[in-house]
């Protein structure tokens, strides 16, 4: 039996993280030498029967309470501020990324690329690149986690969550959902399969869609009647999309919020909840109509309509 | 302490049965409002969930020797975690040591005659044994397979298991732990001995008295979130499932909102059974009584404030983490103080080794170990990786088995003289001991690496690199299995074939050992008067004492 120790650092956070936990680990080694040194010294020395000075102590107990409250009031605060460095950087996803959407059930994981490439289970990825995955889940609760990279992110139903890595190490590393999702929990694993750039184009390319993320959110744009609204000359007054994702939109009722998938994804699941300021509550749900995967696409079209300046802001 | 004895001779020795003489039927049990009946009441009850959780635990280790899931099924091991998980925490260690040994002792310590409402004591305990009764119905009827957490929204519409039945198990059972925080609160103002003032109040009962008030506080907020979890799962009231319009983490709010300060109703007892146990083992006043006494309150605020720590990855804003965790760093400062007082009472004391003290000094260090792995959860980068695998496993049981368990134990060997008027062997305590230490060590310890090196918590199959730190575990558990027949087994023996015990075996300060043992029905033959301070002890005199012995 292999008798492992240490984990594979496989991407830019792993040492940043490793370094906080073994920083940890020797905080606890010399904690518990503070306590149990003396405290055998104490055991061994003033166990009954041995000769030793028992007489009380004559010194002011509240200087000796202060010393050892503030002393590690110091050290906790310390590792409170190097936790939190870490974590701003696990949680702050660089701006420029490769983008894969991620849609949790039970019990597996359905990943698509930009490209339009499918994968089940597994994740191919070149190395050195920043990735950014999007992630959602059809039914219950679900968590992405890859130890070798460190990262770990709870998979809500109805919400979208972000989780990045740039992985600096080739190889094979497992991907497990940490969050207890039903009986068959145990089974909703997988890899993460990193490649070199060239290996990964040629990985892209064997396994060529018919269309592109962007492509399909706009076929569906279409089939699903968005465009009758929201483009063009329509008869219907809708809010035009060109550029608005990631920009602040004005509600009715003074409000702003910004674009984001989040956004879009209740606009169209639930119409009625965000009205655009000076718009008419016209647009019926669509939910039951669009899957998680579909929405993605849609998301994946609305973002890469340009950056126009949308037409209220005119 | 020191009891002035009233003007007139001492009253003849039986002016009335001990507790155990006052009745044998079982009506005399059943329907008993003597605290410390309840108390063994209380004490047949939990061991025997606590034996049903054990078995569980027993058969994960089993599956967990090779990495493929081939004992038992992955839905029969969820059901395991979750009855293993549910029967523990609510059905042993919450009620543990404050409903058995709390109940047998407070009114005792405090000089008082019962506690303040008798009957009320008696209803908690029915309001435990009816929850405890859905809650097995829920177990054999076929189980549950949501966790002890009942995440929604797989709790309340993907889980096709009995989870009403359980959470009505918890809900009423938590009824019995309000008003037993209740009863306990009003003891302690109301009931005090004449000259009991607060600051001579024995240590253990100011943990327990920060005990009940989180009991008081915190279990109706389960109450309210198991109560709106059934009613979306019976009548699909959107409250929690996001696809009628509920929001999944409100429930992780308001579940852990109860369940983190839950962890100190069951270290808070623990910690006022060392405080007991350490000084009359060193034989000297213990050191820093104050800042122990209100390092118990400390602990008791700031537990409600750190339930956000569970949810680190479950998408709270950043900044909402960052309050969370600089509050989770907190707690462990009044934890240290606790610790750090108990090391220096040991400073130029007359330090003997009973099995109690054994158990103390095992406290101590298992204790030390889980609170300072609780800093690598705190601290928000390493949580990300750490959360939800083994080392969060590893983490809570040195809290829960190395914490409680153990301070419930040299508890139990501490006051076994006192509720059963019988010795326990003394060397067989003390092997038991140590049987406990080392089968514990060994089986969490190898789960903090297995948790760094990613193993997720609730896989009934693992991935093969991560076999032999289970097998070391599963090796552990048996040996710790050890640990725990033996005492049950030499208890028994005791009651019938261990010695007679003194009224102070121990020769100890607390006003529970100025009474016969076993106590009188009502506890004191007279009121005593308090004129002292707890721990009146002198490590000097126990020397002369010893050598005087010697010659």
């Amino acid at each position: 039996m292999r008798v492992p120790f240490f984990l594979d650092q496989a991407s830019t956070l792993a040492p940043r993280v490793d370094a906080l936990y073994y920083g940890l680990v020797a905080l606890t080694a010399i904690m518990m030498g503070i306590i149990f040194l003396p405290m055998f010294y104490f055991l061994y020395k003033y166990r009954r029967g041995n000769k030793a000075d028992r007489r009380p102590i004559r010194i002011p107990t509240w200087k000796i309470e202060m010393t050892w409250t503030v002393i590690p009031l110091f050290i906790v605060i310390g590792f409170y501020c190097w936790g939190s460095s870490v974590y701003f950087e696990i949680e702050r996803p660089p701006a420029k990324a490769m983008e894969i959407n991620i849609i949790g059930k039970q019990w597996m994981w359905k990943l698509q690329h930009a490209e339009g490439n499918r994968e089940i289970n597994q994740l191919h990825v070149p190395v050195g690149e920043t990735v950014r995955l999007t992630l959602t889940s059809q039914d219950v609760i679900h968590d992405f986690a890859v130890p070798a990279f460190r990262i770990k992110q709870d998979v809500l139903p109805g919400r979208y969550v972000v989780e990045w890595f740039k992985a600096t190490k080739e190889g094979t590393y497992h991907i497990f959902c940490n969050e207890y999702c039903g009986v068959s929990h145990a089974s909703m694993i997988g890899e993460v399969i990193v490649m070199s750039p060239a290996a990964y184009q040629d990985w892209l390319a064997r396994g060529q869609p018919e269309e592109t993320l962007v492509q399909s959110g706009e076929r569906l744009f279409r089939e699903l009647g968005c465009s009758g609204c929201h483009m063009g000359n329509s008869q219907i007054r809708a809010p035009r999309l060109e550029g608005v994702f990631g920009k602040p939109v004005p509600l009715q009722g003074g409000q702003f919020v910004v674009a984001d998938e989040k956004y879009i994804r209740d606009s169209i699941l639930l119409p009625q909840s965000q009205i655009v300021y000076g718009y008419a509550p016209l647009m019926p749900t669509y939910a039951g109509h669009v899957t998680e995967e579909e929405l993605f696409q849609l998301i994946a079209y609305i973002k890469g309509l340009g950056n126009k300046q949308p037409e209220y802001m005119k | 302490m020191n009891i002035i004895e009233e003007t007139h001779p001492p009253p003849p020795a039986k002016l009335e049965p001990d507790y155990l003489e006052a009745g044998h039927t079982v009506r005399s049990w059943l329907l008993t409002t003597d605290h410390k009946r309840i108390g063994l009441l209380y004490l047949f009850s939990i061991i025997f969930f606590f034996f049903i959780a054990a078995v569980a635990a027993g058969i994960m280790r089993l599956e967990l020797l090779t990495p493929k899931g081939d004992l038992v099924l992955s839905e029969t091991y969820s059901k395991l975690f979750t009855l293993h998980g549910v029967i523990m925490v609510w059905f042993f260690l919450i009620p543990s040591i404050p409903t058995v040994l709390g109940n047998f002792l407070i009114p005792m310590m405090i000089g008082a005659r019962d506690v303040a409402f008798p009957k009320l004591n008696l209803l908690s305990w029915y309001l435990f044994m009816a929850g405890g009764m859905f809650a097995l119905y829920a177990i054999i009827a076929g189980g549950v397979d949501t966790g002890w957490t009942f995440y929604t929204p797989y709790s309340s519409r993907y889980s096709n298991s009995h989870v009403i039945e359980m959470a009505t198990g918890i809900f009423l059972s938590g009824f019995g732990s309000i008003l037993t925080g209740l009863n306990f609160i009003i003891t302690v103002h109301k009931m005090r001995a004449p000259g009991m003032t607060w600051f001579r109040l024995p240590l253990f009962i100011w943990s327990h008295y920060a005990t009940s008030l989180i009991l008081v506080l915190a279990t109706p907020v389960l109450a309210i979130t198991l109560l709106l979890m059934a009613l979306e799962r019976i009548w699909g009231i959107g409250i929690f499932d996001p696809r009628i319009g509920g929001d999944p983490v409100l429930f992780q709010h308001l579940f852990w909102f109860y369940s983190h300060p839950a962890v100190y109703i069951m270290v808070l007892p623990s910690m006022a059974v060392i405080s007991e146990l350490i000084p009359c083992f060193s034989r000297k006043q213990i050191f820093g009584y104050k800042f122990i006494a209100f390092a118990s309150l400390a602990i008791a605020f700031l537990g409600f404030l750190v339930w956000g720590h569970h949810m680190f990855v479950a998408g709270p804003s950043v900044y909402a983490g960052l309050v969370f965790s600089l509050l989770s760093f907190l707690v462990a400062i009044p934890s240290a103080i606790k610790v750090f007082n108990w090391t220096a009472t040991l400073h130029r004391g007359s330090i003997s080794f009973e099995t109690p003290m054994l158990y103390a000094l095992g406290f101590i260090g298992l204790f030390s170990l889980g609170g300072l792995t609780g800093l690598f959860l705190a601290a928000l980068g390493a949580d990300v990786h750490l959360t939800d695998t083994y080392f969060i496993i590893a983490h809570f049981h040195y809290i829960m088995v190395g914490g409680t368990v153990l301070g419930f134990m040299g508890g139990m060997h501490f006051w076994w003289p006192k509720i059963t008027g019988r010795m326990y062997p003394e060397k067989m305590g003390q092997l038991a001991a140590l049987v406990t230490f080392i089968g514990f060590n060994l089986t969490f310890f190898p789960q903090f690496i297995l948790g760094y090196l990613g193993m997720p918590r609730r896989y009934h199959a693992y991935a093969p690199e991560y076999q032999v730190y289970n097998v070391l575990s599963t090796a552990g558990a048996s040996i710790l299995a050890v640990g725990y027949i033996l005492p049950v087994i030499y208890f028994i023996w005791s009651l019938h074939k261990g010695k007679k015990a003194p009224a102070n075996p121990w020769n100890a300060t607390g006003l529970e050992w100025q009474t016969p043992s076993p106590p009188p029905v009502h506890n004191f033959y007279e009121t005593p008067l308090v004129v002292k301070g707890p721990y009146d002890y002198s490590p000097e005199e126990e020397e002369r004492k010893l050598e005087e012995r010697h010659g």
